[in-house]
């Protein structure tokens, strides 16, 4: 069973460094990052405590939000999806991209107190 | 009545003029004409679009003008002054903002409120409507058009009725057609469910929340429907609007991930859906937590728990769409079976860590509720709170609810994931207005559109022209309606809706636009009668006591006494703290001794009771004295008893076969303290001190006060206020004892 999960990871990790494009890759990479900052947040919050509380959530919503954000421009400009996103060219979700961001960190910056 | 006819009849025949090829004048004349509409479309219109873009526009604008129009009953009446109670503590919190400032305001202490605790109105209200208000306020002075603060608060309602239309016309719009969303934003610019919470006057958060509930549903739909971020983050935007307006919110927080859910189970996942969803929940989350009144509980209670949850999935499910794309199926099956096994394992730790720490969640907000509401007094005696009637349905949305379950068919037959949304949204809203009487106003806008989707589509179909059609049938063949069934199906619809509109009228003039602060009574000969008692009585209080004087009422007037006299008041419709409602009720069903050691305690300077007893007013402080007696025998069971006020046969009354407890309480006493003199009626066959609300002649007619003295009546006797008497000096030393006790 851990053999087969094993080797299913691996031929999975095989295609998608054969299939994906370079752009993909690049914010692939980048929500990787996204993934680990949020995680060490959250590592933190667990050892030193919950006070705070606002600040823990101001940082750790923008980690989640800046994630979602990044998966969405991933969905949008992957040429595979372009029959469902007709009227979306890439640069309009990456503007859409940045204007999300700017609205969401605009309340972090709020919110962390 | 007469623009709704021509509205819908001209927009039919625009939207058929522009769609379908112009051809003869073989077209059956269905109804009168309506202008240059009717007479150009035959020749071809030269810029169709153009015409059907003017004519929304010119029937939006109506709709906003006759909304407008229909919620000014009260002030042409009357004149532009606030209503009722809640409104009144709204308007004194807008005049703090606009005369100190936002800052000031988000961190006011108000120390006339609750005294002596005082109440923190900062964290404890939503400040939405306040600064809207302010806003308005601000802007207008800026430009030098100086409207007094109140003008705005009185005002505000009826503008944003308009709004509201506005973007239920864009909701249907993008859920039906264009003509189905002209018709439903007549609906509800008339109808009477949503006026009787928004008449000028009525200075309440439910004006504004229903235009924010729309448009955020609005942009909730189109953001499904483009899956654009651009879309989700306006429907964020809103919804924080929502958030500061009013508590209603949670409505929004369920619903739309109810109908994720929804669609997750109907196999239509889509990616926009995905990017809708996860952006709206995550941005939204972090904007809901900055209104000071909310703050943590989007991330603790329960009722925002689905909306989590249904984020998680979503987001497993994606990541497994993405996975199955990419790998065979017996591999997606082992990577399925570790996720799944995974999950549960996470869930259970989770479950585990949260009962040791002791932070499980709360019980269901339903359930709760439904035992609060017969156990807790204070929520089981507020009026808008019982279950609805049938009554109430047909009065607030006469033909509208007849004809909005047939909107539901159409939508549910011709389905896609915008309709599912409508679907869902409507069947909550029936649930809940099934609750509570309060509640009828989320089901208002889902019946408006839903009634306006049936509406259209029979105009569709009655009205549309058969040689227009691709086929057009035969003149002999069975196919196809003849003119004669088309005409008068068309009449009937319309003479209903011209009945919906008289209706409407009819029932906001003479139910939903009484100012409940001045009263109104009309003589034989249709002269009217105003009794003015209340603003009288504030008034009084305002010029003759001193500053920082204390009144104790009962809560329903606390909001009332804070902003028109302007005094500190013990208890206010807040309602936040049931121990000091349970003192001040049991002071009032006390006899005058116990009654005058709870208002020491307390620092009253005044008692303030409303008596309906001359002219036969029932909302008085006698009829609610029961419900005064069961929420102080809920905190002091030992001193009040509520069967001691009945008689033995367990009747309540108040003439000499009353109860003696009753007949020496403190209520009793001030409310008819001299009334045993009074004449009350021109007959002298009714005895002097004859009761008019339960008609009977009052049981004590000589009555005493002995720490109380009698500060001000007003002229009908509804208003009575009594000032406190400071505690008598000690007796003074005989001068023989003194010589005594010196040698």
């Amino acid at each position: 069973m851990s053999s087969s999960v094993i080797s299913v990871i691996s031929r999975f990790l095989e295609e998608y460094n054969s299939s994906t494009s370079t752009k993909l890759k690049v914010v692939d990479a980048y929500l990787l990052y996204i993934l680990l900052t949020g995680a060490l947040q959250f590592l933190y919050c667990l050892l030193v405590g919950t006070f705070p509380f606002n600040s823990f959530l101001s940082g750790f919503i923008s980690c989640v939000g800046s994630f979602i954000l990044a998966v969405c421009l991933r969905i949008q400009i992957n040429p595979q999806n372009k029959a469902e996103f007709l009227s979306t060219s890439p640069e309009r979700a990456f503007a859409d991209f940045l204007f999300a961001h700017t609205v969401l960190h605009l309340v972090a910056i709020n919110f962390v107190g | 009545m007469a623009e709704q006819h021509t509205a819908s009849d001209c927009k039919q025949r625009a939207s058929q003029g522009a769609g379908g090829s112009v051809s003869g004048n073989g077209r059956p004349n269905t109804a009168a004409g309506c202008g240059g509409g009717g007479g150009g479309l035959s020749g071809g219109l030269t810029q169709p679009a153009g015409w059907q873009s003017l004519l929304s526009f010119t029937i939006l604008f109506l709709a906003w003008l006759a909304g407008f129009s229909s919620r000014l009953f009260a002030v042409i009446r009357f004149e532009s002054i606030i209503h009722e109670f809640d409104p009144w503590f709204n308007y004194r919190s807008t005049h703090h903002l606009s005369t100190n400032g936002f800052y000031e305001f988000l961190n006011w202490f108000d120390e006339r409120a609750w005294y002596p605790l005082g109440r923190i109105v900062g964290g404890t209200v939503y400040p939405g409507l306040m600064v809207t208000a302010g806003l308005i306020h601000y802007l207008l002075n800026l430009l030098n058009v100086t409207v007094h603060i109140r003008d705005v608060c009185v005002f505000l309602a009826p503008i944003f009725s308009g709004l509201t239309a506005i973007s239920t016309f864009l909701l249907t719009r993008e859920l039906w057609n264009q003509g189905a969303g002209l018709l439903a934003a007549c609906f509800i610019a008339i109808v009477p469910g949503y006026i009787s919470r928004s008449v000028a006057g009525s200075f309440d958060n439910e004006g504004i929340a229903i235009f924010a509930l729309q448009f955020t549903y609005y942009l909730w739909v189109k953001s499904v429907k483009t899956g654009s971020v651009f879309w989700t983050i306006g429907c964020c935007l809103s919804y924080f609007y929502m958030v500061s307006a009013w508590g209603g919110y949670v409505f929004i927080i369920n619903l739309i991930p109810l109908h994720v859910f929804v669609l997750l189970l109907m196999q239509r996942y889509s990616r926009r859906l995905y990017i809708a969803y996860s952006t709206f929940y995550i941005v939204g989350l972090v904007l809901s937590m900055q209104i000071p009144f909310v703050g943590f509980q989007p991330i603790r209670t329960s009722e925002h728990m689905a909306a989590a949850g249904v984020f998680a999935l979503l987001q497993a499910y994606a990541f497994l769409q993405y996975l199955k794309d990419r790998l065979t199926k017996q591999e997606f099956q082992t990577l399925f079976f570790l996720g799944v096994s995974l999950a549960a394992g996470v869930v259970f730790l989770t479950v585990i860590y949260l009962t040791y720490t002791g932070e499980t969640p709360n019980l269901p907000d339903s359930v709760c509720f439904r035992y609060a509401k017969i156990h807790i007094p204070i929520i089981a005696s507020v009026s808008e709170h019982q279950p609805t009637t049938w009554v109430s349905f047909f009065f607030d949305l006469h033909i509208l609810v007849c004809t909005f379950p047939a909107g539901l068919w159409f939508c549910i037959k011709n389905i896609n994931d915008e309709r599912v949304f409508v679907a869902l949204y409507a069947i909550s809203a029936v649930y809940f207005a099934g609750v509570m009487v309060r509640l009828m106003l989320t089901l208002t806008p889902v019946v408006c559109m839903l009634s306006a989707i049936a509406f259209s589509s029979v105009f569709e179909h009655y009205l549309g022209d058969d040689m227009k059609r691709e086929n057009p049938p035969a003149e002999d063949s069975k196919e196809g309606l003849g003119p004669n069934i088309k005409s008068i199906v068309t009449m009937l619809m319309l003479m209903l809706l011209m009945m919906f509109a008289v209706h409407c009228t009819w029932v906001t003039s003479n139910a939903y636009s009484s100012p409940s602060v001045v009263l109104a009574s009309y003589n034989h000969d249709g002269s009217r009668n105003i009794l003015d008692d209340f603003r009288e009585a504030y008034y009084w209080l305002r010029q003759n006591t001193d500053e920082h004087a204390r009144v104790m009422s009962w809560w329903d007037y606390g909001y009332q006494i804070a902003g028109m006299a302007n005094r500190t008041t013990l208890v206010d419709n807040n309602t936040w703290n049931n121990s000091h409602i349970a003192l001040v009720g049991k002071a009032m069903s006390s006899n005058e001794s116990a009654a005058y050691e709870i208002m020491k305690s307390l620092d009253v300077d005044y008692v303030l009771i409303i008596f309906g007893g001359v002219i036969g007013y029932s909302g008085d402080d006698i009829n609610k004295f029961l419900w005064m007696v069961r929420i102080a025998e809920g905190e002091h069971p030992k001193d009040i008893r509520e069967s001691d006020y009945f008689t033995p046969q367990g009747e309540f009354r108040v003439d000499k076969a009353g109860s003696p407890t009753l007949l020496n309480c403190l209520m009793y006493k001030m409310s008819y303290y001299r009334f045993g003199e009074m004449q009350v009626t021109l007959d002298f066959r009714t005895p002097p001190g004859f009761d008019r609300t339960r008609n009977a002649e009052i049981g004590n007619k000589d009555i005493r006060l002995k720490h109380l003295e009698e500060a001000f009546t007003s002229e009908h006797w509804l208003v009575r206020i009594y000032r406190v008497k400071k505690q008598e000096n000690r007796q003074a030393l005989d001068h023989k004892d003194l010589l005594s006790v010196l040698i």
